[in-house]
Formats: structure tokens, sequence, C-alpha cells
């Protein structure tokens, strides 16, 4: 009898832990108030945001020639340690795309990670970096998206092996790594530092591949931009931070210029993941670029 | 004494054979082939910005490397390639062969329809490098891994 009681009392305290991790780690949407005074979107920053978050190079079709990519009609393959996601359409078509949704869903989506349907987004979705978006951003980008052709793509599924396919479990991931913090801490930065700041760890993302992740796959932020194994594959992404021997050698002026031609100071050329990304920064005003150099020579050197 | 330039003699010869040997391994031939275009693709980006003056023979000098660069540079991956010398060679060179070399024919192309038609100023030659240019990335983007 008094053993029954002891599994009994295990089993409730089960439940009520079971519980309160579901309550604490439930998908979050924002208050409706955050998006009322949105107002009418500014289409030109909507497009130059488009540009910094680079949706092409996920969202576009595999393989889309350059008048194409503005069709956002999903598909593309991106391969991780935990399997195999497929990016979704993104087109305003009502049904395959996300033309029917709210500014508040595509909000929740970009800064919570939050579905349409309540459901937790995986992080291939990079919101743990869009968290820091602004609103007005996040506004002008929608309105942006909407003037886009539509597509009836439906893109597959994402391929992903047990545990990884238990999407409750997303609850605890961003528990420990959503935040809407400065991944590093640059108090006396001036304005265009700043700007770079908010451009690399918020829409451009530049932290999801160029910084090393844990076994859990949450970013090493205590190795903020230092480069890694290519999680996609063969070979490394760069180390991004003013190391000596290394990136620490490129003036701000060559950082710039390798985001607007694709050539580095000594005219190699951009490669890999990074040749799709780079386009997406020629296409910004310069003064942008300029920031985000400006950015990556104040950072610490890891 | 005498015996030791003989051995430093010995050694420096050594030396230099294994770099000869080297040098001639189609790793690093590739990769030297790639370094030249760099050094023309730097010489005509300087032109274009204004940093060094137009020059015809400079210009022509430069297009000449890459014309010849881009004709030779897809017979440098031969079976046994694959690796070593730290090659930043992509697998998929070997998977995808046709399309590797139609993007070499591609850039060889672009260079030529240039030569063809030498830009005789700093805007011509800053347009020419807006169509050669996005060549590297393109073939970049798939077939070279850097390590």
């Amino acid at each position: 009898m008094g053993f029954k009681k002891i599994i009994g009392g295990i089993v409730v305290l089960g439940a009520i832990g079971a519980g309160a991790f579901l309550f604490i780690t439930a998908p979050q949407r924002l208050p409706a108030e955050t998006w009322a005074a949105a107002g009418a979107p500014d289409l030109a920053n909507g497009e130059r945001i488009f540009h910094a978050g680079g949706c092409v190079s996920c969202h576009a079709a595999p393989g889309a020639a350059d008048d194409q990519k503005l069709v956002l009609a999903g598909g593309m393959a991106l391969k991780s340690p935990f399997g195999t996601f497929h990016a979704p359409n993104i087109s305003p078509d009502e049904t395959a795309g996300i033309g029917a949704w709210t500014l508040a869903e595509f909000g929740d989506a970009m800064k919570r990670g939050t579905g349409r349907n309540g459901e937790h987004l995986y992080p291939s979705f990079p919101y743990a970096s869009y968290s820091r978006m602004t609103v007005k951003d996040i506004n002008d980008l929608y309105g942006y998206l909407k003037t886009l052709p539509k597509s009836g793509n439906v893109a597959p599924g994402h391929e992903l092996p047990f545990p990884f396919n238990i999407r409750l479990a997303l609850g605890g991931w961003k528990f420990l790594y959503l935040n809407e913090a400065p991944r590093v801490d640059l108090a006396n930065a001036d304005e265009t530092v700043k700007h770079g700041q908010y451009l690399v760890e918020g829409p451009g993302h530049c932290g999801e591949c160029h910084t090393p992740r844990d076994v859990l796959g949450g970013l090493k932020t205590d190795q903020w931009l230092a480069g890694g194994p290519n999680p996609e594959g063969e070979g490394r992404i760069p180390d991004i931070t003013p190391a000596e021997g290394g990136f620490g050698s490129w003036s701000a002026g060559d950082i710039a210029n390798y985001l607007e031609t694709g050539f580095t100071p000594d005219f190699d050329s951009v490669g890999g993941s990074m040749v799709s990304v780079q386009k997406n920064m020629a296409q910004l005003p310069k003064e942008d670029r300029d920031a985000i150099a400006a950015y990556l020579k104040a950072i610490p050197a890891r | 004494m005498k015996l030791r330039i003989l051995a430093t003699a010995a050694a420096l010869a050594i030396i230099g054979a294994s770099a000869v040997v080297a040098a001639d391994e189609p790793q690093v031939v590739r990769a030297q082939m790639m370094k030249k275009v760099g050094g023309a693709m730097g010489a005509l980006s300087g032109i274009a910005k204004g940093e060094k003056p137009y020059d015809a023979d400079v210009v022509k000098t430069s297009l000449t490397t890459m014309s010849e660069v881009a004709k030779a540079f897809p017979e440098q991956f031969p079976a046994g390639s694959e690796t070593g010398h730290d090659t930043e060679a992509s697998p998929k060179i070997w998977e995808q062969t046709d399309d590797f070399k139609a993007k070499a024919a591609k850039f060889g192309s672009d260079v030529d329809a240039v030569l063809a038609n030498l830009p005789a100023d700093q805007a011509g030659v800053g347009a020419a490098l807006g169509t050669i240019g996005p060549n590297c990335g393109g073939c970049h983007e798939v077939y070279r891994v850097k390590k």
C-alpha cells in the first residue's frame, strides 16, 4: 500500500512537472497592441530589410534564376545534425503561402518562433535572431512580401528523426536560447556600429552560420561569430571577428567591398552559401554595408 | 667545414626537388592558376576603381591570363587529385563534371568577348568586370569548399 502511494506520488509530481514545463514553454504570442500602431508599411524599407534578411537564399525555389528569385516558393533543403529542414512557401499565396496571415501572426513567427496555428517553429527559421528586429521593420517587411508573386507550390515537410520531430520539445530550446538581448556588449559604440549590430544580430542573422553551436543546437555566444565546422557538410565557416592572423587583417573598407563585390582583399572570390548572401548584401544601401563592417571591427576577437 | 657546406647543399637540393615535385601536382597547379586569375582581377579592379591609371597593356595582359586559365583549368582535375595538398576542390567537380566544365567555358567566353572588344577606359573596364566577375562566385558557390 505504501509502495503504491509512493509510485502514485511520483506520477502526480511528474505530471505537475510536465504541466509546468508545458506552461512555461508554451508557444508565445506577443500582445495584440504590439502591432496596433504599426500603420501603413514603408515598402522601400521593407525591400531593404528583405535583402538584409536574405529571405531569397532559403525561400526561393532551389536553382531559381535571378529573375525568379522573388518567387518565394520554398523547397530548399537545409541539412543539419538534427535532420533535413525544408524551407516553406512564404509567397503571398493565400493557401500555399502566407498571404492570409495577419501582421500579428507574421510577427509572432518572426519574433517568437510561433506558427499560425500556435505551434512551435523550428529554429532553422532563424527567429532566435529575428527576435531582435523592430516592429516597424517587421511591418514594412511583411508589406513588401505581399507585393511579391504568388506560388502554389507546397514545400516538403521537414525530415527529422525522433526525438527532433517532437515540436513540444522546442519550447525547452526556446527557454534556453530565444531572447532579445544583444549578442555582444558595445556600450560606447557610435550610431554606425549600433546600426551594424542591429543588422548583423537581427535581420542579417549572420551568427546563425558564423557562430558555433552546442550539442542542443544553441549558439555558443561566448564564441560569437568565431566560425566553426560547416554543419551542412564539408569545410569550415570562417571566423569573422577581428582575429589576428585572420579576418582581423581586413579593414572596414575591405569588408564593405567584399559584401558589395564578392571579392576579398587579395581577389579571391566569395564561395559556398556565402555567394547568395553576398548577392543580397550587394542590394543594400552602401551605409548598411559600411555599418556591418564597422560592427565587425568593433566586436571582440575570438 | 666543407662537409657542412656539402650537407647544407644536399639538404637544399632535397627541399628544392620536393618543391618541384609538389609544384607539378594538379592540386598545386590549379591553385596557382586561380591565384593568377586573382592577380589579374586585382589589376583590372584597380583600374576600374581609379586607384591605378588606365593602361591598355595591363588590361590586355590580365584578360589574356584569364582566358588562358579558363581553357586549361578544367583539365587540372584528373582522377586521384580529389584530395591532398590542401585542395579546396569540392567532390562535386567529379560528380557533375559537365556542369563544372560548362561554367569554366562560360567564364572563358565572357573573357574572350571582352578581349575581342578591349575596354578603352576606366568605365569600360568596370563594365567588363561586371560581366566577368560573377563567374568567380558562380563557380565557387558549388565547386569550392573552404577549409
